[in-house]
């Protein structure tokens, strides 16, 4: 049996941690939009799948993996608009419309897959891209810049959503609306459009997490293919205290402990496989549960907007 | 209140069925007809490349030689791979008055084994595995995975360079983990100083597991795969992506998946198991024998892939472990 | 502007109640989002070229076309309608439980333990106990979001949802380890599944050569024993008042957190028991996929069935033979059973989507009733 900590391994688990992390990333800043702005979307993962399936299918029909990122966007925004529209302008109960949502997607992406593919195949995705110079760094190089466009993307998020977040006035108004929709609205801030685009922003976000898993993580589509990533990716937004950098960090903390087990089992480490896969769950829940990030949650979170209503 | 909610449902249930009433034609009762009839209920796709597809193309074969769909009538239930779901599509086969119903998977044994008792007319086989519970109309059937697995094992020993090959196995149980035995056994065999590193993923079905699982074996150094079940699709797409994984496959001839890289794959062939199970049947034996593919008596073939230049010393090597096995020279243990 | 919250004098109000027009409203809602539901699962067949009459005629005629379908649609409903039961219970105190799937995992874990240990107890003594241990294990699966929910706040989606993983992998860890079946390690299978159960722990059979079992009896008895719970008993009203109006029932004396915490620990409960008896009446023994999504189309009864546990009873015969009809059109006309999942997730989103409207149309009634007139 090698040295399980010999750097060898060490650098293969933090390489696959870091190409793991990104769909968490994408829906989870994605997700995090949606709940500043006070909307809980609990459909990321049948976003997800949808998106994953969108993007699948276009990849392998056209030979064009940025039409499928396209593809992926276009049915992310088509299922956002769904959640808004009965989330904000319905003001339907925010978590059961997520579910519903949730159980469409999964329906839907299994349907279409089912009718039109059939059959488990794989498709080229995404090439890893070395960063000249910046790659060849010794171990860091390889850990860090050593991956595919849509990985490096997904990182990039975290700063543009900070920027967004904080450096302008639609952040602005982002937070206003989740925080405290009833003075947002008397200053003029329009709550409803608001929501309507953070929502459709998350989940534009969330169809590019699921193509990051087809098209480039896994280069497949199967049914349930992300078996419940997107509920995850929901979690870590609490985990994160609603802001990009918290959520960097829960993301890696979880595709960490799920590449370390991966590892072992490859490695004979005899850790049996069932309490492997336990553990990010576990984690989620204490995370939830320990989180003193709370102080951040947008007061007017998962309740609906109505005007003339105090 | 409860007026209200009672209404609601039980309109939409007569809706329901007035339409019924206008609806489909109801299922037929019972085969009184001359044609044979199979239903098979396999826990993935019949494309699978794997082991549902193994059981379908043989049922396709055999409707090929007796004539053609009125000669011999097939259904299947493809991608059953929760039992509680099979088990309603075998027992609904089964009122429909199918003669044979196959179960292609060693989850549905228990369901077999319930089902079986309510048909007494109708022969039920399933497998893989050996167990006829007793019952008359119960055939059980199996592979002998371990020989092929053998006969791959000495291949990839061969073949490898970097002296270190991956195993992506889906639950350690059945035919997996018979073939897997008997792969170590050929690698142990031919060349002992080769590491070989498993993986169970724990699923049969989920594929995008067995890739990440795949990946992580290259990502150590491996430069020769094997595995089984429905999901080594993933496997093989993994082995594909790094462009220099060689793969050993099993269940179907998996050449078409990854030409330049699939060395050689254990077919199996269960025609000639079926014949004898239709001639049983209709000459009014319904079950109670148990079955199993091997090398000597041609239900299990290995296949070796065109597209890759194997070298000859290699390909003896290969062929002189088939013929051990068959002749009973060397042993393979499960 | 008049709110749902204005006082109304009880004379009018009675009138009110049975009104023929609201009941009828009311009802049509969700019956409106069934159709509208299966309208756009109709649009979107068409639009992937298959045939959508073709399609839904083997959806009914799989469901109710012979006493197979009728007694299977009668067994996939019994499940429903206890995992409904809970939901009724939790959603009526305004807790989201989403935890059905790990809660009947639970649930049969502990049934297939339990029968097995206590393998020697006569039937009539091992089933109801059997029975019993799976509510409170399932009860247990519902009171650790529950706590989390009173204490800490934790969303009890969230929590719900990560407990449904863990069931998952501790089932799969005890079935591929302590519970196996030891016939199966003898012979080398090595199935993921446990020891078949004691005979005299199976619930019986009620229509020979089917799967329907006692069970289905048991669950609607409970049903009405829920709809007592929450109209006649003071739990029951305290638990309806914290999801009507917390703030008002804060006010009113009542511990909102603890009945929060009881609500989601009796759905738990009740979703474990529908575990139990997918165990011991349907397959005799415990494997994979013992859930079937239960956990999920029960949220979708319950709310059909507009959250009452009489409602359920029929919402669940209706979805229940849903499936049945699905899996059958999929045999049949190989169009994917995929298709019922997301008309279910379309229903949802319909009927929790025109509870705005519902709620209007309520205030309406009730601003005119307290003014005494009739509303055309």
């Amino acid at each position: 049996m090698e040295n399980i900590f010999s750097i060898a391994v060490i650098v293969g688990i933090l390489t696959s941690a870091i190409r793991l992390a990104a769909p968490y990333l994408f829906a989870s800043i994605g997700e995090s939009f949606a709940q500043l702005s006070g909307v809980v979307n609990l459909g990321v993962d049948g976003i997800m799948l949808v998106g994953a399936y969108a993007a699948f299918f276009v990849a392998l029909n056209t030979g064009n993996l940025w039409l499928g990122v396209l593809a992926a966007l276009i049915v992310g925004l088509l299922m956002g608009l769904l959640m808004s529209v009965i989330s904000v302008t319905l003001k339907a109960e925010q978590g059961i419309s997520g579910i519903g949502l949730y159980m469409f997607g999964l329906g839907l992406s299994s349907l279409l897959f089912k009718v039109t593919i059939g059959t488990v195949k794989t498709v080229n995705g995404f090439r890893p891209i070395k960063i000249p110079l910046l790659g060849d760094i010794p171990i860091l190089g390889e850990i860090l810049f050593q991956h595919n466009v849509l990985v490096y993307l997904a990182f990039l998020l975290v700063p543009a959503a900070w920027w967004v977040l904080e450096k302008t006035t639609w952040g602005l108004r982002i937070k206003a609306a989740g925080q405290n929709p009833a003075a947002a609205d008397s200053l003029g801030v329009n709550v409803d459009r608001v929501r309507y685009v953070s929502v459709c922003l998350g989940a534009m976000l969330a169809g590019l997490a699921g193509a990051s898993l087809s098209i480039s993580l896994v280069n497949l589509f199967q049914e349930n293919l992300t078996a419940g990533a997107g509920f995850i990716a929901v979690a870590l937004v609490y985990f994160g205290g609603w802001r990009p950098v918290g959520i960097l960090g829960g993301a890696l903390l979880f595709s960490t402990v799920n590449a370390f087990q991966l590892w072992m089992q490859v490695l004979g480490v005899n850790i049996p496989s069932d309490v492997a896969v336990m553990l990010p769950y576990l984690l989620t829940i204490a995370a939830l549960a320990v989180t003193m990030n709370r102080a951040h949650q947008p007061a007017g979170l998962n309740l609906p907007f109505e005007r003339g209503e105090s | 209140m409860k007026t209200r909610n009672v209404l609601r449902s039980s309109v939409v249930l007569v809706v329901a069925l007035l339409t019924a009433a206008c609806g489909g034609p109801a299922a037929p009762s019972g085969g009184t007809t001359a044609k044979f009839r199979i239903a098979v209920v396999m826990p993935s796709a019949t494309t699978d490349m794997a082991f549902s597809q193994s059981m379908w193309g043989a049922l396709l074969a055999i409707q090929k030689e007796m004539g053609g769909e009125s000669a011999l009538e097939l259904k299947y239930s493809e991608n059953m791979f929760k039992v509680p779901d099979a088990a309603a599509a075998i027992r609904d086969y089964a009122s429909q008055g199918f003669n044979i119903v196959i179960g292609h998977g060693s989850q549905y044994g228990a369901s077999i084994q319930e089902i079986a008792k309510d048909f007494p007319k109708t022969t039920f086989a399933w497998g893989t595995d050996v167990n006829t519970f007793g019952q008359p109309n119960v055939y059980a059937y199996t592979a002998a995975a371990e020989e092929g697995g053998y006969v791959n094992g000495v291949l990839a020993a061969k073949l490898t360079k970097a002296k270190l090959i991956g195993v992506t196995g889906p639950v350690e149980a059945g035919d997996a983990k018979t073939y897997i035995d008997g792969f170590l056994q050929g690698v142990a065999a031919a060349d002992p100083s080769i590491k070989v590193s498993k993986t169970w993923t724990g699923s049969f079905s989920d594929v995008a597991l067995m890739t990440e699982a795949a990946k992580t074996h290259i990502a150590a150094g491996a430069d020769a795969l094997t595995g089984s079940s429905q999901s080594v699709v993933g496997s093989i797409g993994a082995a594909k992506d790094k462009g220099t994984v060689l793969w050993f496959g099993t269940q179907q001839d998996q050449a078409s998946l990854a030409p330049n890289l699939v060395v050689a794959s254990q077919q199996y062939d269960w025609t000639g198991m079926l014949k004898e199970m239709i001639k049983n049947n209709k000459a009014g034996k319904l079950g109670g024998d148990k079955y199993v593919l091997q090398l000597k008596n041609g239900g299990l073939k290995i296949v070796y892939n065109s597209g890759y230049k194997l070298p000859d010393d290699v390909k003896k090597a290969g062929d002189a472990a088939i013929e051990g096995i068959k002749s009973g020279s060397i042993k393979v243990n499960p | 502007m008049p709110t749902e919250t204005a006082v109304v004098p009880a004379r009018s109000l009675r009138r009110f109640m049975f009104d023929w027009k609201d009941i009828l409203f009311r009802a049509a809602l969700p019956v409106l989002a069934m159709l509208a539901a299966l309208l756009i699962g109709a649009v979107m067949l068409l639009l992937l070229k298959v045939n959508p009459f073709t399609a839904y005629a083997a959806l009914i005629n799989g469901a109710l076309g012979s006493t197979y379908s009728i007694t299977q649609s009668l067994v996939k409903a019994t499940p429903l309608l206890l995992v409904g039961l809970g939901i009724c219970i939790a959603f009526r105190a305004s807790v989201l439980n989403i935890g059905g799937e790990g809660q009947i995992i639970v649930g049969a874990l502990m049934a297939t333990w339990f029968s097995l240990q206590f393998r020697a107890w006569p039937g009539w003594l091992l089933v109801p106990a059997t029975v019993t241990m799976s509510f409170v294990a399932g009860a247990a699966w519902g009171f650790v979001p529950g706590i989390l929910k009173a204490r800490l706040s934790v969303n009890e989606i969230l929590s719900t949802i990560m407990m449904n993983a863990i069931a998952l992998q501790l089932m799969n860890l005890l079935l591929r380890g302590p519970l196996m079946d030891p016939g199966g390690i003898t012979a080398g299978t090595f199935l993921a599944q446990s020891e078949r159960l004691p005979e005299q722990v199976w619930l019986p059979r009620l229509v020979p050569q089917t799967m329907l079992h006692a069970g289905a009896i048991i669950a609607v008895v409970l049903a009405v024993a829920v709809y007592i719970f929450l109209w006649r008993t003071t739990i029951g009203y305290r638990i309806r008042a914290v999801g009507l109006n917390p703030h008002a029932a804060r006010y009113a004396g009542i511990n909102v957190p603890f009945y929060q915490a009881l609500s989601l620990t009796l759905a738990g409960g009740f979703a474990g028991l529908a575990g139990a008896v997918e165990v011991i009446g349907v397959h005799h023994r415990l494997l994979e996929g013992i859930t079937s999504g239960y956990g999920f189309t029960g949220i979708v009864a319950a709310l059909f069935g507009g959250l009452h546990p009489l409602g359920a009873i029929p919402a669940s015969y209706l979805f229940g033979s849903l499936l049945v009809g699905a899996d059958k059109m999929q045999r049949a006309v190989q169009v994917p059973s995929a298709l019922v999942d997301t008309i279910m997730g379309l229903v949802v989103l319909f009927v929790v989507g025109s509870a705005l409207l519902s709620r209007r149309w309520a205030a309406r009634r009730l601003a005119a009733a307290a003014k005494g007139q009739e509303v055309k």
